[in-house]
């Protein structure tokens, strides 16, 4: 292994309509040969409508130290699901 | 299906068939030898998947060639046993793959070409090649994409990558004017069973165009000789090692499968 070129992470749109999700990373020279690779690599079995690649240095991500304080909080809150609201009787069924 | 009323005709449309199926195979094989051995692990897969798509291009035409030829062949009879003096590829595919620059000097040539070849055979009259040629030229379309891409990024690079495509250019210029002059398919030309008028115009513009861009040195033109073209089964000792690695499995075990 000698990856010289730059990593990009992959997203592929399956069809119209949905979003892309992130599907892996290649390495490419640039941005014209990473779609290439990542249509090689990903879309081979039709999965994919649309491709986009970033430079994975350009991803911010959270830090996992951080796990406590960014989505902790969110713990215990059944007020935020729709399942925590009784509904009236009349209503039957939404 | 045209051409089956005589067997003149019939003839010229087999020729035209087997050269282009071989034309595919040599160069699949050309590009199989990468795997492992490009830059990086995404080139290995860019370079087998035009591999496997020109592969793939060969098995329809040899299945097509069988069909014509008559005599219960199958695409396997083709690409194993048949000789060097039998094969009626281009030159240009069954040069050596050379460093990665020489290596897209001979796909970059090939494809421009491809691409002008099937883009005129989508309107053939043959419904079987026509069929082929609208599958085709999707792939091939990419498979430039890929080439041109390289040459222009390779050629308008570093010093050295600039030195290297030149050269990688220069090497294989020799054998670029082979591929678009076909001096005796006129027959197939004139009932639209090969309607390439324009292919060799198209090639040369796309070439041109991409020399341009990469800020490469055109080379000289270069005459086509009248007479040792590789459609015509005149081949390079280059040939007969790639069909010896290619063919020794199938003829060490006649009839192997698996």
């Amino acid at each position: 292994m000698s990856p010289g070129w730059p990593l990009w992470e992959v997203f592929v749109r399956a069809r119209r309509g949905v979003n892309h999700v992130h599907f892996g990373s290649v390495h490419a020279a640039d941005s014209e040969t990473a779609l290439q690779a990542a249509r090689d690599l990903f879309t081979r079995r039709q999965e994919g409508a649309s491709i986009w690649v970033v430079r994975s240095t350009d991803v911010v991500a959270s830090d996992p130290d951080d796990e406590g304080q960014l989505f902790g909080p969110a713990e215990g809150k059944d007020y935020r699901f729709s399942t925590d609201y009784k509904l009236p009787a009349e209503v039957d069924h939404m | 299906m045209l051409m089956t009323d005589t067997t003149g005709g019939n003839a010229a449309l087999l020729n035209h068939v087997l050269r282009h199926g071989d034309r595919a195979l040599v160069l699949a094989q050309r590009l199989g030898e990468w795997v492992a051995g490009s830059p990086e692990l995404e080139e290995d897969m860019a370079l087998a998947n035009i591999s496997l798509d020109l592969l793939g291009q060969a098995r329809v035409l040899y299945t097509y060639a069988a069909e014509l030829e008559g005599l219960g062949h199958d695409e396997d009879h083709f690409a194993y046993w048949r000789g060097p003096d039998q094969f009626r590829n281009p030159l240009i595919v069954e040069q050596p793959n050379g460093d990665f620059a020489n290596t897209i000097a001979r796909q970059f040539l090939h494809d421009a070409y491809a691409v002008a070849h099937w883009d005129a055979l989508r309107l053939s009259s043959d419904e079987t090649l026509a069929a082929l040629a609208a599958r085709a030229i999707k792939e091939t379309s990419f498979h430039l994409r890929h080439s041109r891409g390289w040459l222009v990024r390779l050629g308008d690079g570093t010093d050295e990558s600039h030195r290297r495509m030149q050269a990688g250019l220069d090497a294989m210029w020799p054998f670029a004017a082979e591929l678009a002059a076909l001096a005796d398919e006129n027959e197939l030309r004139e009932c639209g069973v090969v309607p390439d008028a324009g292919v060799r115009a198209a090639f040369e513009t796309v070439v041109a165009l991409a020399i341009g861009e990469a800020t490469l040195t055109p080379p000289a033109p270069v005459e086509v000789a009248t007479s040792g073209s590789g459609w015509d089964g005149t081949h390079s000792q280059h040939l007969v090692d790639l069909l010896d690695e290619l063919q020794v499995l199938a003829r060490a075990h006649r009839g192997a499968s698996w």
